[in-house]
C-alpha cells in the first residue's frame, strides 16, 4: 500500500486552481471590506483566509460564513494581492461537502439539489430542484415562495416538468470517469 | 451578417424567457445570427464548484467543446454563464492536475478542447460588434424622455475579461442614449443581486434587492434596463413584490431587459419584445411610446423610409 504524506490544510486548498495565491494575502482587509455580505459573515473573508493559514481546517469548515458568498467578485476586482478569495470561498464549500461537514446553513442543501438536477436532466430544472430543497429544509418556508412563483407561472416563466436533454448521459460518463480515477 | 454560437443557459428556458424571446427577436434587425449550440447542457454555475470542482469543470469544458467544434465565438446572455465559461476556459489551459483530469473525462467521450473558444457577453457583442452608433441609427420608435437606471449586475463586469468598468460600467447607458431614452445616475448598477442565495437565504437577497431598487427609485428613474442576465431580471422583477411586501415599500418599477427596450425602439410590438412575460407590466409607461407612434401609424412611415 501507498502510504500518502496528509497534505496541510493550507496545501489542499492551495491546490485547488485558482486559489494558489493564498499564501501571498497580505491581511489588508480589503475583500472583508468590500464584501456584499459581510455582516453575515461571523468571519468575514480576511478572517478566514488568516484562518486557513493558520490551520483552523474545524474553525472555518463548522462555520456558515463561506456559505454567504454570492460570487459579486468584489473582493476578486479590488484585492490588490490577485489573491482571488471568492474562488478560495467555493473551494473551501467544497471541502466542506466532501469531508461530511455539517455547517448550521441552508445553502449546503440547496447545491446539493441543485448539483443534482444536473446530474438528473443535463439542465437546472428550476421548478423541481426548488421543490427538492424546501422538502429537504422547511416545506413551510415555500409557502413564501408560492405569489413569485405562481406570477412566474401564469407569465409562462416556470414549467413544470423537466426537460431532459441527451447530453445528460454523457456528463454522468464524464462524472464517472472522473470519480473512478479514469484510465489511470 | 454576423454568426455566433449561442449559449442560453438553463434559465433562459424558464424565468428568463422573456429575455430570451426579446434577443431572438432583435438578431435579426442588428443582422446577427445566432446558432443555438446543439444539445447542450448546463454550465455548471457556482453551486456546482461549492459542491465539486472537477466535476464543476467537466460540465462547463463540454460546453466548450462543443462551442470549439463550430469555430464561432461563443455568446452568452447570461452573467453567470459567462463568468463560469470564462473561468474555466482560462483554467483547461494551465497544466494543472485538475485540468488533465477534465481532458481524461472528455476524451472518455469522444470530446476535445483544444482551449481556443473566444467567450463573450452577449451585451459585449451588441455594444462592440453592432455598435451604437449602428444601433441609433435603425431607431423607429425614440425612448425620448424615458429615464432609465441602467443595471449592469456583477457578473457581466466582475471579476476580470477587460468588460467595460468593474465597478461603474456604463454600457448599457450608452445603449440606452442610443435608443433615445435618459440614463440617470445609479451608483448600484454593479452591485450584486443576491440571486444566487436567493433560494436559501431569501431575506439577504431581498434585501439587496431592495437597495437596488430603492437607488434607481431614489436617482428619479421610471424604469430599469437590466443586462441580458435572466437571474438579474427575475431578480428585480419577479422578487419586487416579495420586497415590498417586506419592506412596505411602493415600487413599481418595470425592468425592460435590454433587448426588450432595443425591441421597442427598433419598432416591434409589445408581444414581439415580450413585455407581456414582465411581471412588473410596463404597458402603461410605455404606451405613450407604442400609442400615436404605433406599429400602425409607424407603419407607412417605415414603408417611406424604407422605400
Ligand atoms: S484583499 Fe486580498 S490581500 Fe487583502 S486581505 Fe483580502 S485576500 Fe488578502
Ligand atoms: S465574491 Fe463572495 S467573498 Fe467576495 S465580496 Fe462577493 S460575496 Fe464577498
Ligand atoms: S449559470 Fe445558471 S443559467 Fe447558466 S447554465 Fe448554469 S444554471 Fe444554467
Ligand atoms: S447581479 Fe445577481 S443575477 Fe446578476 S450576475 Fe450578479 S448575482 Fe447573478
Amino acid at each position: 500500500m501507498e502510504t500518502k504524506l496528509k497534505p496541510s490544510f493550507l496545501d489542499e486548498v492551495a491546490s485547488v486552481p485558482a486559489c494558489g495565491k493564498i499564501n501571498e494575502c497580505v491581511q489588508c482587509g480589503v475583500c472583508s471590506g468590500s464584501c456584499t455580505t459581510a455582516a453575515h459573515w461571523e468571519h468575514p473573508p480576511r478572517k478566514i483566509i488568516a484562518m486557513v493559514r493558520a490551520g483552523m481546517k474545524d474553525e472555518v469548515l463548522n462555520s456558515s460564513s463561506i456559505w454567504y458568498c454570492v460570487s459579486c467578485y468584489l473582493c476578486t476586482a479590488r484585492c490588490p494581492r490577485d489573491i482571488k478569495p471568492a474562488n478560495i470561498m467555493h473551494a473551501l464549500e467544497a471541502i466542506a461537502l466532501n469531508e461530511g461537514y455539517k455547517p448550521p446553513t441552508k445553502t449546503t442543501t440547496m447545491y446539493r439539489s441543485f448539483a443534482r438536477s444536473i446530474e438528473q436532466n443535463g439542465r437546472i430544472y428550476e421548478f423541481g430542484f426548488m421543490l427538492e430543497y424546501f422538502l429537504k429544509t422547511n416545506p413551510f418556508a415555500a409557502l413564501r415562495m408560492l405569489p413569485m412563483a405562481f406570477s412566474l407561472l401564469t407569465h409562462k416563466r416556470m414549467p413544470l416538468l423537466p426537460k431532459a436533454v441527451k447530453g445528460r448521459h454523457q456528463l454522468n460518463q464524464m462524472f464517472h470517469n472522473i470519480t473512478t480515477g479514469g484510465s489511470r | 451578417m454576423r454568426y455566433y454560437a449561442y449559449y442560453p443557459g438553463c434559465s433562459m428556458e424558464a424565468t428568463g424567457a422573456p429575455v430570451e424571446k426579446a434577443i431572438k427577436a432583435i438578431a435579426k434587425p442588428l443582422d446577427i445570427e445566432l446558432m443555438e449550440l446543439e444539445d447542450w447542457t448546463c454550465c455548471g454555475s457556482s453551486p456546482f464548484s461549492g459542491v465539486d470542482k472537477v466535476k464543476a469543470m467537466a460540465i462547463t469544458a463540454r460546453v466548450l467543446a462543443q462551442a470549439e467544434k463550430t469555430g464561432l465565438d461563443l455568446v452568452t446572455p447570461c452573467s453567470s454563464c459567462y463568468t463560469i465559461l470564462h473561468e474555466a476556459n482560462e483554467l483547461m489551459k494551465d497544466d494543472h492536475k485538475l485540468a488533465w483530469q477534465v481532458h481524461e473525462a472528455l476524451t472518455s467521450v469522444g470530446l476535445n478542447y483544444n482551449g481556443t473558444v473566444k467567450v463573450r457577453h452577449i451585451v459585449e457583442v451588441i455594444y462592440n460588434d453592432v455598435g451604437v452608433e449602428a444601433l441609433a441609427a435603425k431607431v423607429k420608435r425614440p425612448m425620448t424622455g424615458l429615464k432609465v437606471a441602467c443595471y449592469h449586475g456583477c457578473q457581466q463586469v466582475r471579476p476580470e475579461y477587460g468588460y467595460d468598468d468593474r465597478e461603474y460600467p456604463d454600457w448599457l447607458d450608452r445603449i440606452s442614449k442610443a435608443l433615445g431614452a435618459e440614463p440617470v445616475n445609479y451608483p448600484l448598477k454593479a452591485r450584486c443581486c443576491g440571486s444566487s442565495l436567493v433560494i436559501s437565504e431569501t431575506d439577504m437577497a431581498l434585501d439587496l434587492i431592495h437597495k437596488l431598487l430603492e437607488n434607481a427609485a431614489d436617482n428619479g428613474a421610471q424604469a430599469i434596463v437590466s443586462t441580458t442576465c435572466p437571474l438579474c431580471h427575475t431578480a428585480l422583477d419577479a422578487y419586487q413584490s416579495a420586497v415590498n411586501g417586506k419592506y412596505k415599500s411602493h415600487f413599481n418599477l418595470p425592468v425592460l431587459a435590454v433587448p426588450q427596450i432595443i425591441a421597442v425602439a427598433l419598432g416591434l410590438d409589445f408581444k414581439q419584445a415580450a413585455l407581456d412575460g414582465n411581471i412588473v407590466s410596463p404597458r402603461k409607461l410605455l404606451s405613450p411610446y407604442f400609442n400615436g407612434r404605433t406599429a400602425d401609424s409607424d407603419a407607412p412611415a417605415q414603408k417611406a423610409a424604407a422605400g
